[in-house]
């Protein structure tokens, strides 16, 4: 009994840890007083603002998009490559896995930056650039969670399925693919979670007039962040908790049907 | 599964649109790159509603990132809003383009006192439009600080305020200090002198709460520390928050600062660029950038618009006396950047 | 011959990889080797000797391995009671330790400033309760204190989905065979979670060492990381030679623990799945 209570305790103060500045940010959407150290009253007059304002529902739109579509290439890339690495030994596989290390190993500005000098070479900084750079950055979280479940998986049964007539597609799909998708959605998340977060990379990437979210706090941070930003980030909150509860509980649910 | 993943292509199309939407590439446009919220953002709306021409907007922090950014080459800019010095050394690397102030009859509306600063780095008045300007001084905590020692940059050094200053976290504001506490002149490169000044740097860190740039008005505020380097701009924004506040410009003199428009080499759209600037200088625009801003403006109609008290608040206006002891920043040659650089690190790091 | 096939699925992500991942190295790697006009120099890499980068880089060491070490701690147990709370759904757990990271980090760690300046919360509370103040913002307790907060969800999903994998028979077994609660720990849980305590080391232990934001906002500038260091070069003095060359050397370092890292372990096994 004391054990677990001690438990509870311990896992309490860990998500208060966790959660503490959350609670403060959306304590500060509802400020009336333009300074953020002093409690105007309650008011929702940021969130109001925030939607006759343009600029901050581009950057809004940008960033869910560069995210979205950075993390699903990246997926695609990922999911594929991981395949390929599986089948590799000694050497080759050595030197794949090293090279996916370099983007995680790297200082964010320093990826930011050398990529930059590279596209300023070829072509126009704009879109396409920074999606290109979340993508690439993207990969190797794809790889580091599809790999290991790669491993885990049982080969037998997918010979067994060729052995039985199955194209290598059509096995690929009944039985390999329900055996990574864990480790394909849990990548998908970590890399639309680390594209939302990132500044360095995109601030050096993008083009003119395109803003993410975190591009345009970094430039609002000396002069005081608009609170509007408190606004759109508890909302932004609020969206990925609904979205991660319905990603979550669908597939459980059904899972526990299959197998009663 | 399935369904899971058809909506997140859903949510992708639909924010490729938006995303898309009012992105459509006019052959209009004009790109700027300014400090970070330094102008209305409904200006610039304004502005392209009456000209129809498509505004892309960049903001940076300090004039050190502008010129990593502008000098990388990746974006043409066609008009950036930066500081005295750093304009004078994109000036001498021949980076400005003339303005054509035919094109701009509305700058007549500007102060003719503040061209004459701008001269000190664009001596012909060839370059560059004045936007803002102000002081740097020390922003303090009437109830915390001894009001009559405050006229006096040594107060940064009174080991009774231990803990409780906050210092400028960019190297030529923070040895802008130390140099004109020794009596010296905010630009010197010399060596020795330099190191005096780093040494009393040094001397100072341990009674500094924080070194921090325009974050240092939120501290006042809250009343997290008793004084603060501060541009005068930040301090006539924090004395409305706080009223125990009060801000001085120390008697060995400071450095007064302006931020002005030019037009880069990299202007592919320089007429648009012209026809922007005259519409800055328009009174009802000025007004709502000085609205927004809250730094001291050098247009004459604004200011004259403005009710007598605002007009005589001389944190956010300096008094002529107080300007003319002040001095402006001059971009220092590399080396004596290198220097001032590996020496401001040195007091980053000191223990 | 299926294998070569399937090996060639790789062949896009190679590509990708040579054109966004090596060929940007490379970038880095000419600018660390040259001076500004363009010969060849050690200059650059060298400087990490200076007094003022050597003195950056071990305080980066020093607060990235405290850094680890406790989340190291604050991790391992917690690991164990997530994973002793069967009933709920693996993914709940990752769910609820990446959720605040939806919040953009430099808000959050801005919310951290509030909640400990003089004037803040905490102390607010403390002194309510007539209890000492905790004065750590501005100094280095703050930015450890910070990259815990930032850091923890990597240390521990990796140990929490290593402790998840072990087969329950495996535990029975052992207890069967009469081991006691603290061999089955030492002999059975340890050693089976340790690719996930490579794995959460590794993740931890390298954003710590090479970021500067965090040193940024809540050092109070008086906290100089070999992160800020390079981010100065790049940002404030425009020296990219020496930004790169100094990059090139935190890379090796970042390399070599990890090297020494790995050769404890398989390949990182299973970081979030």
């Amino acid at each position: 009994m004391m054990k677990k209570s001690i438990e509870r305790i311990y896992l309490f103060v860990i998500f208060l840890f966790l959660y503490l500045p959350i609670l403060v940010l959306i304590v500060l959407s509802f400020n009336d007083s333009k300074a953020k150290v002093v409690w105007g009253g309650f008011t929702l007059r940021w969130y109001r603002e925030l939607l006759a304002n343009s600029a901050i529902m581009e950057a809004f739109y940008t960033t869910i998009f560069v995210s979205l579509a950075s993390a699903l290439i990246a997926t695609i890339l990922g999911t594929l490559a991981s395949l390929g690495i599986d089948a590799m030994r000694g050497r080759g596989k050595a030197i794949m896995l090293g090279a996916t290390n370099i983007p995680l190993l790297n200082a964010d500005i320093v990826t930011g930056i050398s990529m930059m000098l590279l596209f300023v070479r070829f072509t126009r900084l704009g879109l396409n650039t920074v999606l290109i750079a979340h993508i690439t950055f993207n990969i190797p979280y794809i790889i580091l969670n599809v790999l290991p479940k790669l491993k885990q998986r049982s080969r037998t049964t997918y010979e067994a399925a060729l052995d039985l007539g199955a194209t290598p597609l059509y096995a690929f799909f009944k039985i390999t693919w329900p055996q990574i998708l864990p480790g394909v959605l849990s990548g998908f998340l970590m890399a639309m979670t680390m594209s939302l977060d990132d500044f360095s990379v995109t601030y050096f990437t993008k083009g003119a007039g395109i803003n993410t979210l975190s591009t345009m706090i970094y430039t609002e941070m000396r002069k005081g962040i608009r609170p509007e930003m408190y606004a759109l980030s508890t909302i932004l909150f609020i969206i990925a908790l609904i979205l991660l509860l319905f990603m979550n509980f669908r597939p459980a649910a059904r899972k526990e049907r299959r197998n009663p | 599964m399935r369904k899971t993943i058809l909506f997140l292509l859903g949510i992708l199309a639909l924010s490729s649109f938006c995303a898309g939407c009012g992105k459509k590439d006019s052959p209009d446009i004009l790109t700027i790159l300014n400090y970070g919220k330094y102008i209305e953002p409904e200006v610039l709306d304004m502005f392209e509603e009456e000209t129809g021409i498509k505004v892309e907007y960049e903001e940076y922090i300090t004039p050190e990132n502008m010129y990593t950014k502008y000098k990388a080459g990746a974006i043409d800019y066609d008009l950036i809003c930066t500081s005295d010095y750093m304009i004078e050394k994109l000036i001498k690397e021949d980076e400005a383009l003339e303005l054509n102030f035919g094109n701009i009859p509305l700058a007549r509306h500007l102060d003719q006192t503040y061209f004459d600063f701008c001269k000190s780095f664009d001596p012909d008045n060839q370059y560059t439009l004045p936007y803002f300007f102000g002081t740097v001084g020390i922003l303090y905590n009437k109830k915390m600080v001894d009001e009559s020692k405050v006229d006096s940059w040594d107060i940064l050094w009174d080991q009774s305020y231990s803990g409780k200053i906050i210092m400028a976290d960019s190297v030529r504001d923070s040895f802008m200090v130390a140099e004109k506490r020794l009596g010296y002149s905010l630009n010197t490169t010399d060596d020795d002198k330099l190191r005096e000044a780093q040494n009393l740097l040094i001397e100072q860190k341990p009674l500094v709460y924080s070194y921090l740039v325009d974050e240092a008005q939120d501290e006042m505020i809250a009343e997290n520390a008793a004084m603060a380097v501060v541009y005068s701009g930040e301090a006539g924004l924090a004395l409305e928050y706080n009223e125990n506040l009060a801000f001085s410009v120390p008697k060995e003199g400071s450095n007064m600062w302006i931020d002005a428009w030019f037009m880069p080499k990299s202007a592919k759209h320089t007429e648009n660029a012209e026809k922007f600037l005259n519409f800055l200088c328009r009174e009802d625009i000025a007004y709502l950038n000085f609205d927004y801003v809250y730094y001291a403006t050098p247009n004459i109609q604004v200011k004259d618009s403005l009710d007598t008290e605002l007009q005589e608040n001389t944190t956010i206006f300096p008094p002529k006396e107080i300007l003319d002891n002040c001095e402006v920043l001059k971009p220092l040659d590399d080396e004596t950047t290198m220097r001032y650089n590996l020496y401001w690190k040195e007091i980053k790091s000191a223990d | 011959m299926r294998n070569l096939k399937r090996q060639l699925l790789a062949g896009p992500y190679i590509l990708w990889m040579a054109g966004f991942i090596v060929l940007p190295t490379l970038v880095i790697l000419y600018y660390g080797f040259t001076t500004t006009s363009g010969n060849f120099s050690l200059l650059n890499v060298t400087s990490i000797a200076f007094s003022v980068h050597l003195k950056a880089l071990v305080l980066s060491l020093k607060l990235a391995l405290s850094c680890t070490v406790i989340c190291l701690v604050l991790s391992y147990p917690l690991a164990m009671i997530l994973n002793s709370m069967k009933s709920k759904s693996q993914g709940l757990i990752v769910f609820i330790f990446i959720l605040p990271m939806w919040m953009n980090f430099m808000l959050r760690i801005l919310a951290w400033r509030l909640l400990l300046s003089n004037n803040g919360v905490i102390n607010s509370l403390l002194g309510a309760l007539s209890l000492p103040g905790l004065d750590i913002l501005n100094t280095p307790k703050a930015v450890v204190f910070c990259m815990v907060y930032d850091f923890l969800p990597f240390m521990v999903l990796p140990i929490y989905n290593a402790m998840a994998r072990i087969q329950p028979d495996i535990i029975e077994a052992a207890k069967d065979l009469g081991a006691g609660n603290i061999t089955i720990f030492f002999k059975i849980i340890v050693p089976l979670t340790m690719s996930g305590v490579i794995s959460g080391i590794i993740m931890v232990f390298v954003p710590a060492l090479t970021s500067f934001a965090i040193s940024d906002l809540l050092g109070g500038g008086k906290v100089l990381l070999i992160g800020n260091v390079i981010e100065q070069a790049f940002m404030q003095e425009y020296n990219w030679n020496l930004g790169s060359g100094l990059s090139v050397v935190l890379m090796v370092f970042v390399i070599a623990s990890m090297a020494l890292m790995n050769s404890h372990g398989d390949e990182g096994g299973g970081t979030f799945a």
